[in-house]
């Protein structure tokens, strides 16, 4: 069963942020969001929460144990990141949110990850796709992100940035093992890379926020690291001997809250337990 | 899948300058990928700073049928050990 996609396309996005100005469509964010560091940090944790979320939903579901394990650890370091970048983003804000009360208690409209780190797990493949696509950007952006003016997030991304080497390794040799592995191995690598390739651009657009912030030696162009993506992607699926996706449509929208369906249920589950119990500590 | 892949012993050098030790054994269809998989498994805090890893098959075991004549013989023979013998202080540590 093939998951339902997010309708909002790049045009969308357009109208949406004109009519967030004075919509009521989430009229409620525009108070929230008052600075652009700010979310940038949830975007940057949001990213790492939402995909380490996800690579949980694999726990005593893996092929092999070890492999549980491994997608296990990759899964605890994302959520590792997440919880410095959110701890942050409500130092940064200053109203008394600390990264649980981020994670935990926000709405799925004020989530500023990336489409590509919501969508559903499918088979180990697509996992694999999704891993190999997320890894390989961050790893560019975190080894940028050591030379931030801001020294809280160079701190952050020095130690994320061996975590994320290895993420990426892991991935790349999977996708190889995979893509030139076994006809039914090979066809699921396809269909799952084919699945994630329309998620990628968004990966790599930038908005005045964070062209603010660069500006600022704050933040890094996304747009700058795409070359340095595209080089790695297409040396993988040659080792891979797999074709190089193409998708014409790209969807885009979660920089800006717009999310497709799954980010809610994901978060139903995630924040469940917080929510009803808001005083149970561990 | 992992019943189709060989087993793996693993062995972690905690620190330098000592011995590789066993502490386990993972499946995984190569050399390389055993490697990723006993670090996924056993190094998860700090446990090492080396990583071996053996075919299971290809390590040659010596027979339990046979311990017996293999190893009771030493039993008597505690003059072997070096407490015995009086190590001049210019030795230093052996």
């Amino acid at each position: 069963m093939a998951p339902s996609l997010p309708t909002i396309q790049p045009g969308d996005v357009a109208n949406a942020e004109k009519a967030r100005a004075g919509g009521s469509f989430d009229a409620g964010e525009a108070v929230e969001h008052h600075g652009a560091l700010f979310d940038y940090l949830l975007r940057l944790g949001d990213d790492s929460l939402i995909l380490g979320q996800r690579l949980t939903e694999w726990c005593g579901h893996a092929p092999a144990l070890e492999i549980d394990l491994s997608l296990a650890n990759i899964g605890l370091d994302l959520i590792g990141q997440a919880s410095l970048f959110l701890n942050l983003a409500g130092e940064v804000e200053g109203k008394g949110r600390d990264g649980d009360r981020l994670a935990f208690h926000r709405d799925v409209l004020a989530f500023r990850n990336c489409l590509l780190v919501e969508q559903p797990n499918g088979d180990f493949a697509q996992t694999i796709a999704r891993q190999f696509l997320f890894s390989t950007m961050q790893l560019s952006l975190f080894e940028r992100l050591t030379g931030s003016s801001d020294h809280r997030i160079a701190e952050i991304a020095a130690k994320a940035v061996k975590e994320v080497r290895y993420h990426a390794e892991l991935a790349s040799d999977w996708v190889v093992r995979l893509g030139d592995g076994t006809e039914e191995s090979r066809r699921r690598m396809v269909d799952g890379l084919d699945w994630f390739w329309r998620f990628v651009d968004e990966m790599f657009q930038s908005d005045e926020i964070e062209q603010s912030l660069t500006r600022a030696g704050i933040a890094v162009d996304r747009a700058e690291l795409r070359q340095g993506f595209d080089a790695t992607v297409g040396n993988v699926l040659r080792d891979a001997t797999l074709p190089l996706p193409e998708y014409p449509r790209a969807l885009t929208g979660g920089r800006i809250g717009h999310h497709g369906e799954h980010l809610g249920h994901l978060l139903a589950t995630m924040q469940y337990l917080p929510r009803t119990y808001p005083d149970a500590v561990w | 899948m992992s019943h189709d892949w060989p087993l793996w012993e693993v062995f972690i050098r905690s620190k330098g300058g000592l011995s590789h030790k066993h502490v386990g054994s993972v499946h995984a269809p190569d050399g390389e990928l055993a490697l990723r998989h006993a670090r996924d498994v056993y190094t998860r805090r700090l446990e090492g700073v080396s990583l071996w890893v053996v075919q299971s098959s290809d390590i040659v075991a010596s027979d339990p049928d046979q311990s017996g004549p293999m190893f009771e013989p030493a039993e008597t023979k505690i003059y072997r050990h070096p407490t015995f013998y009086d190590i001049p202080d210019a030795v230093g540590h052996m």
